[in-house]
């Protein structure tokens, strides 16, 4: 039997600053919180498909593992967690930023 | 050193044109991601975890003290005020925009450096011994040669398109300080009977995920050979090296499946076929090159402020006793400047940094400075009498650190703190194992020992040829470490062998720990440094060490 489907967001860097965004409903934040979570297999691999197409917005657009809670999506995977943050070796990046 | 000819400065304009013009195109959409990203990866250019990141080469190591300001300055006006120095002796800014990459391209291009084949399947920027031209121990300057060779590779038709990445290293010396076993070609300048110097030449070494200790294709190739061998052996490999699978592509693999007699043979077949069509231009170029890289004129003088300070500054000995390396002139010495301060970034350097090294080279260094494969600056040619005022000069920009060569000493590739290849973070393991050895005082004690950390195993980190390696691996979603025990990157090099399990980022610094002063219980004098210790007793005593329970349990 097929893994049963995690829940998901669609991430990517952004084009011209190069920074990690993901995907709303309406467009993309910087925010891990604000993302659209998509917990429909189908759905999930549509909107992939739709991020994919901003090629002038866009670099290497993915679905990431999240773990949906009160206060939005958190990463399940270590990876997914310091492209959230940042860098541990100095306050660069999101943890700096956002 | 070698300055840009009209020719060298022409060209990289127009190249710096030419991505001007693809990164508007890609900014407007006409081109696409996968359209743009073989262009921008051949000057530089990456795409990582947080950011672009722009890679730099520094051909050989070598700069001046004008080319070291503009690396402070691009990494105040465009980055974070910081660079990182490679294992592949080139700097790196993890934090460039898109649209400003073309302007740190020309900011370069106005000290004669570039980004140009730091990626991509070409010749890589050729690496050198970082004390060329210094060493007391040296033969002649590589950097002549390894200049020669970046002429030739920089754009070189046929090279653009290899199978894989290609890195050549050049050494000068019997004593081989730039890993020349662990590369693609590795060049070791020796002398044969008659006294000439010419070349060893290693081919098919490498690291990563497939390590292997490169063979010696020819035991003595004379100097006026050296280019057409190379284009020969590049050649062979660009026809029979594998395209049909990425991690089987590199020229290792390529002289592992052929076997060296075969490929020895295609190599001498080529060369006999091509060497002609060289007609002595090549040996025109490198007599020029040699004289561009004509020693400074060094100066005379005594040496007695510097001994008196050594007797009055305790700091200042035990820095003088860890930092320099003999060098070939009298009253000379090599200055190793650590960036490997307990605690920080291996590599990494401020602006500010920079600018005191920068001074330091063009007020008491004649003007040169090289970057070592160990993330370190080196001042190679300074006057024994200027070495107090330097030292001063260090300590107050926070570059005084006395550690060359020791445990804190860490090679330490980014990994996942900024790598999108990285598997694990190599950077705080640096830092708390540096920090740790700082708190326990035994530095000096343990003396000389080489930790390289990897956070893939792609190995940028060199963890095969450190005297202890650490491997950053990802193990069902949790970051682990793997130890390797008796590598060397020297003449003697070796690939380590793995201790046994991996450790939790928890588990690490305590397992090093335990190892480390495990050796100085084994060790049977304190002239026996860890891999001498290691290569005597064997793993097994060590293994004990660092896996206390397993032994426990097996005794039992």
């Amino acid at each position: 039997m097929p893994r049963a489907f995690t829940p998901k967001v669609v991430t990517a860097n952004h084009l011209l600053e190069g920074d990690v965004i993901y995907q709303t409903t309406t467009g993309w934040t910087r925010d891990l919180a604000e993302a659209e979570v998509l917990d429909d297999e189908a759905h999930a691999d549509l909107r992939l498909l739709e991020a994919t197409q901003q090629r002038d917005v866009v670099v290497g657009a993915y679905l990431a593992d999240v773990e949906p809670t009160d206060t939005g999506p958190k990463p399940t995977h270590f990876r997914e967690a310091f492209r959230m943050r940042g860098p541990s070796n100095y306050s660069h990046g999101k943890q700096a930023e956002l | 050193m070698y300055h840009y000819n009209d020719f060298d400065t022409a060209f990289l304009a127009e190249r710096n044109a030419q991505f001007r013009a693809q990164v508007e195109r890609r900014v407007d959409g006409s081109l696409t991601e996968d359209e743009f990203k073989p262009l921008r990866l051949m000057n530089g250019l990456y795409l990582q975890l947080h950011a672009y990141m722009l890679r730099v080469a520094i051909p050989y190591g070598t700069l001046n003290s004008a080319q070291m300001r503009k690396l402070a300055e691009i990494a105040e006006r465009w980055d974070k005020g910081y660079g990182h120095f490679t294992t592949r002796q080139n700097i790196q800014y993890n934090w460039p925009k898109l649209r400003d990459v073309p302007d740190m391209l020309d900011a370069l291009a106005k000290v004669g450096l570039h980004a140009i084949q730091t990626s991509g399947n070409t010749i890589r920027n050729v690496t050198a011994d970082h004390f060329a031209g210094a060493a007391a121990d040296e033969i002649e300057d590589p950097r002549p040669v390894a200049e020669l060779l970046r002429q030739w590779s920089t754009d070189h038709p046929e090279f653009q398109f290899l199978p894989r990445k290609f890195k050549i290293a050049v050494s000068g010396s019997d004593v081989d300080r730039a890993v020349t076993k662990a590369h693609d070609i590795g060049l070791r300048m020796i002398r044969n009977a008659a006294g000439e110097p010419g070349f060893e030449v290693i081919v098919g070494g490498g690291l990563g995920r497939t390590p292997m200790i490169g063979k010696v294709i020819t035991a003595f190739l004379p100097k006026a050979d050296l280019l057409p061998y190379v284009e020969a052996i590049v050649s062979v490999y660009n026809l029979l090296g594998r395209r049909d699978n990425k991690y089987k592509a590199r020229i290792k693999i390529t002289v592992h499946e052929n076997g060296i007699e075969r490929i020895r043979e295609l190599v001498e077949e080529r060369f006999s076929a091509i060497k002609a069509q060289f007609a002595g231009f090549d040996q025109k170029l490198l007599g020029k090159l040699e004289a561009a890289f004509a020693p400074p004129a060094f100066k005379t003088g005594n040496v007695k402020g510097y001994e008196a300070a050594r007797l009055t500054n305790p700091a200042f000995a035990s820095w003088s006793d860890t930092n320099l390396s003999a060098h070939k002139a009298d009253g000379y010495a090599i200055v190793s400047i650590s960036l490997k301060a307990h605690g920080a970034t291996p590599g990494d350097a401020t602006a500010d940094q920079m600018r005191v090294m920068a001074d330091l080279a063009e007020r008491y260094g004649h003007d040169e400075l090289r970057i070592s494969h160990e993330q370190n600056v080196i001042l190679p040619h300074v006057h024994k009498s200027d070495l107090p005022a330097i030292y001063a000069a260090l300590r107050d920009a926070g570059l005084a650190t006395a550690n060359i060569g020791l445990v804190s000493d860490i090679i330490a590739c980014p990994g996942m703190d900024y790598c999108a290849l990285a598997t694990a973070r190599s950077i705080p393991i640096a830092q708390e194992i540096a920090e740790r050895f700082d708190e326990l005082k035994l530095e000096h004690d343990i003396g000389a020992l080489k930790i390289k950390i990897s956070g893939c195993i792609n190995a940028c980190g060199h963890h095969h040829v450190g005297h202890i390696g650490i491997l950053g691996l990802d193990r069902a979603g949790v970051e682990n470490y793997q130890i390797t025990l008796g590598g060397d990157g020297s003449e003697n090099a070796a690939i380590g062998e793995r201790a046994g399990p991996g450790f939790s980022a928890d588990e690490i610094i305590p397992a090093i720990e335990r190892l480390v002063l495990g050796y100085l219980e084994l060790r049977d004098s304190s002239d026996e440094t860890f891999l001498e210790a290691y290569r005597r007793l064997g793993a097994a005593p060590f293994k004990a060490v660092l896996y206390p329970q397993e032994t426990k349990q097996d005794a039992a």
